[in-house]
């Protein structure tokens, strides 16, 4: 194919992507430099229901004027970056400074919202990716060796994690680990302990979550390993058995090499995805103990009655910044076994 | 038995008048279009509205939990997509913040006769919203347990306290009480109400700047802690709807949750209709003897949209004065505690009358008072889970607020 004819083929792509994924990270990166013109206040007086207090207002007359002048707001820089809320460079400047051993160093730090976030989603990306990839290629090997007539309704129920809309899948569970629950219960009689409550213990919600993603997660890693178990070649399944290999040494050696860049493929999704967990910590009300990097772009866009679009703007392009630094091995791997094969 | 509001809120004693409404309510043209949050009280004052709709007249509504989200985008626009918001003591704030709705002197002057003087919210003199509902947390208590167990209703938070430890110890109930204490909006009003009744502000007088950081705030934080005592360890969970169903399943003898939700706590068609009869408001617990109700008071009202034609305007205000009528009040006394002319307070309001009576104070309705709202909602928890000091918690509240200060302009 010549330049050309590929500029002919792929510019309603590039096109899109430039509209969709360029021009909205660019006019986020913009946004995250600005905060809001400093308030003019001035001193009123408040009156309803309940009395009158003296209150300040904003002063509507003078603010028109300056976001007039300039509609985007105050330039800020860099500054929301290393504020408090996101990596707070001189809080910590401040704390290893101060603090006496490493572990008040690092319990410190880990008070401070930002890496409160990551550690959280780091800890979930690093933990649920790897069993999702274990429990998905379990299940594939499983379905794929049971009789043909089961085959259907088993892959339909292996599926249904997948189906189920996060939210739903995961208020269903939160539901279920309650201490009236059906889980909650169970767990309550196994342990013969009446206080235990998925709920309310940090890592007892930590581990609810992870349990929820690897469940919520696994049939797509075993749908792909699925398809390309389909595609093995026979030949050399058959040469391997002529040579003596037992079930788990075709697996190892055959199976296994062959679907490695599905493998590969599966990791890539599951370090995005997961990087950016959000809905289970909503749906399991668990942002008492486990907060993420979108939760924090959600609680300064949501909760509070003036949207905080600087500061959300800069979780997001650190959020970013974090899903690339984390695909970026698995995307050398893949250039340098591309490039092996050419 | 007789409810008597203070006589700040309610002139009451007006007969209530039956004429048949007009249908027409008079206005000659014009577009009204509500934007509201969803709850009952709400849609009764939209469908009222609505009767004033003809030919010439449209009146829509959109009631969703959503409101608050989309008010600021949905007013910034010319035409603003919605002529009236309906707002709440915090929700009017950024409205006012961003110069989105009109003053409404000359509209009360010329349309509001039914109005009471209560019920405009005036800013710096001039008319921005009208109220039509109060609202409040108190406490809801079943008067069947406290009577067996010879206990008289808290009016303090330590009489509540000691009660709980009784009930706990004496084994009737492992966890008495339960509170909105759900990480987020709801604690941080569980915070809010806590602190107005230690009788200190929140803000230096005149400015943004926080000040919490003292006694208040750590009595604050203890009377939290102490309550988590006789609460299930799932009060992390807890929020207005979490709470419900444990009521009705007989778990509880002590609960603080909202008066608009009372009527569903008392009413005949609770799905627990004997615990519902068992159940009583009263005024949420003082911090001290002597104390105000430390609970913070809301107000729910409506504004009118400054994008919009004057035409749309006027008949927006117009099919209001129709929705908020003490006629429509009269027909649905039940399912708020109305601040309009001819409001007889119904049992349901028990507990946010006895705020009221009690002289509880208003949620604060300066400009930044959401940004620390935010900050409450995401720093307290750890300190009530013992994970680290009130004094850690305090100054945790306040660098989150003062970063979101900065960056909202308020704070330099």
């Amino acid at each position: 194919m010549t330049h050309k004819e590929f500029m002919a083929f792929i510019w309603p792509s590039l096109l899109a992507m430039a509209l969709f994924i360029a021009v909205p990270i660019v006019s986020v990166a913009y946004q995250s430099m600005f905060v809001e013109h400093e308030q003019i206040m001035i001193e009123t007086e408040t009156c309803g229901p309940f009395g009158c207090t003296p209150e300040v207002a904003v002063d509507q007359d003078a603010m028109r004027k300056v976001r007039e002048d300039s509609p985007a707001g105050r330039f800020n820089g860099l500054d929301t970056y290393t504020n408090s809320s996101h990596l707070a460079t001189d809080e910590i400047t401040e704390i290893v400074a101060t603090s006496e051993n490493f572990g008040e160093i690092r319990d410190r730090i880990m008070n401070l919202p930002f890496y409160k976030a990551l550690i959280f989603t780091l800890s979930y990306t690093f933990i649920v990716t790897p069993l999702v990839i274990v429990f998905g290629f379990i299940i594939a090997v499983v379905v794929n060796s049971i009789p043909s007539f089961l085959k259907g309704p088993v892959i339909f129920f292996s599926l249904l994690p997948m189906i189920v809309t996060p939210l739903v899948g995961s208020l269903v569970l939160f539901w279920m680990i309650d201490s009236r629950g059906v889980v909650g219960a169970f767990l309550q009689y196994l342990f013969a302990d009446p206080s235990l409550s998925l709920k309310a213990s940090p890592t007892l919600t930590w581990v609810t979550l992870f349990v929820y993603g690897v469940w919520h997660s696994a049939p797509f890693a075993f749908v792909v390993f699925y398809a390309g178990l389909q595609t093995v070649p026979s030949d050399t399944l058959e040469s391997s058995m002529v040579d003596g290999a037992n079930r788990w040494e075709q697996i190892r050696f055959v199976v296994m090499p062959y679907l490695l860049p599905l493998a590969t493929f599966v990791a890539l999704m599951q370090l995005m995805d997961n990087f950016r967990i959000f809905e289970p910590i909503i749906g399991f009300s668990a942002s008492a103990s486990a907060t993420s990097l979108s939760y924090l772009i959600y609680t300064d866009l949501r909760e509070a009655e003036t949207p905080l679009f600087g500061s959300a703007a800069a979780t997001s392009m650190l959020t970013i910044i974090g899903v690339i630094i984390l695909l970026l091995p698995v995307l050398f791997r893949n250039a340098r076994e591309f490039n092996r094969k050419a | 038995m007789k409810f008597k509001l203070t006589t700040a809120l309610v002139a009451c004693g007006l007969a209530m008048s039956t004429t048949a409404a007009l249908a027409d309510c008079g206005i000659e043209g014009g577009s009204v279009r509500i934007l509201s949050n969803d709850f009952e009280a709400l849609h009764v004052i939209a469908d009222a509205a609505k009767t004033c709709a003809n030919d010439s007249v449209e009146v829509t509504s959109n009631a969703t939990t959503e409101h608050k989200n989309i008010q600021v985008p949905a007013l910034t626009t010319n035409p603003a997509s919605y002529t009236v918001p309906i707002v709440a003591t915090n929700s009017i704030v950024p409205l006012l913040n961003e110069d989105l709705i009109r003053p409404l002197d000359a509209y009360v002057e010329k349309w509001g006769q039914q109005l009471l003087p209560q019920q405009l919210i005036k800013v710096d003199g001039k008319v921005m919203a009208i109220a039509f509902m109060a609202n409040a947390q108190h406490l809801f208590y079943r008067k069947d347990i406290l009577e067996e167990h010879g206990i008289a209703v808290p009016g303090t938070y330590a009489e509540l306290i000691e009660a709980s430890k009784m009930l706990k110890d004496k084994g009737v109930m492992e966890y008495p009480l339960a509170a909105n204490f759900k990480p987020g909006w709801n604690l941080a009003a569980e915070f809010v109400n806590t602190y107005l009744g230690t009788g200190g502000d929140f803000f230096k007088a005149g400015s943004a700047e926080l000040d919490i950081d003292n006694a208040n705030g750590m009595k604050t934080l203890e009377t939290l802690k102490a309550m988590t005592n006789y609460m299930s360890p799932d009060y992390v969970t807890y929020d207005t709807n979490g709470v419900k169903p444990i009521w009705e399943a007989n778990e509880l003898a002590f609960a603080t949750s909202w008066g608009s939700r009372a009527s569903a706590y008392i009413g005949d068609d609770s799905p627990a209709p004997e615990i519902a009869k068992a159940t009583a408001l009263a005024a949420m617990p003082a911090l001290m003897d002597g104390g105000v109700p430390s609970a913070a008071l809301w107000w729910d009202g409506f504004t009118i949209a400054k994008n919009i034609s004057d035409e749309d305007a006027e008949a927006s205000f117009r099919a209001m004065m129709k929705g908020i009528s003490p006629q429509v009040i009269a027909e649905n006394q039940e399912l708020a505690v109305w601040l309009v002319d001819g409001y007889a307070p119904t049992p349901a309001a028990d507990g946010v009358v006895a705020n009221l009576q009690g002289k509880a104070r208003p949620y604060p309705m300066v400009p930044y008072m959401g940004l620390l709202h935010t900050a409450l909602g995401d720093n307290v928890i750890e300190y009530l889970q013992g994970s680290e000091s009130a004094e850690q918690a305090l100054d945790d509240i306040t660098a989150a607020y003062n970063t979101a200060a900065k960056e909202a302009g308020f704070l330099n």
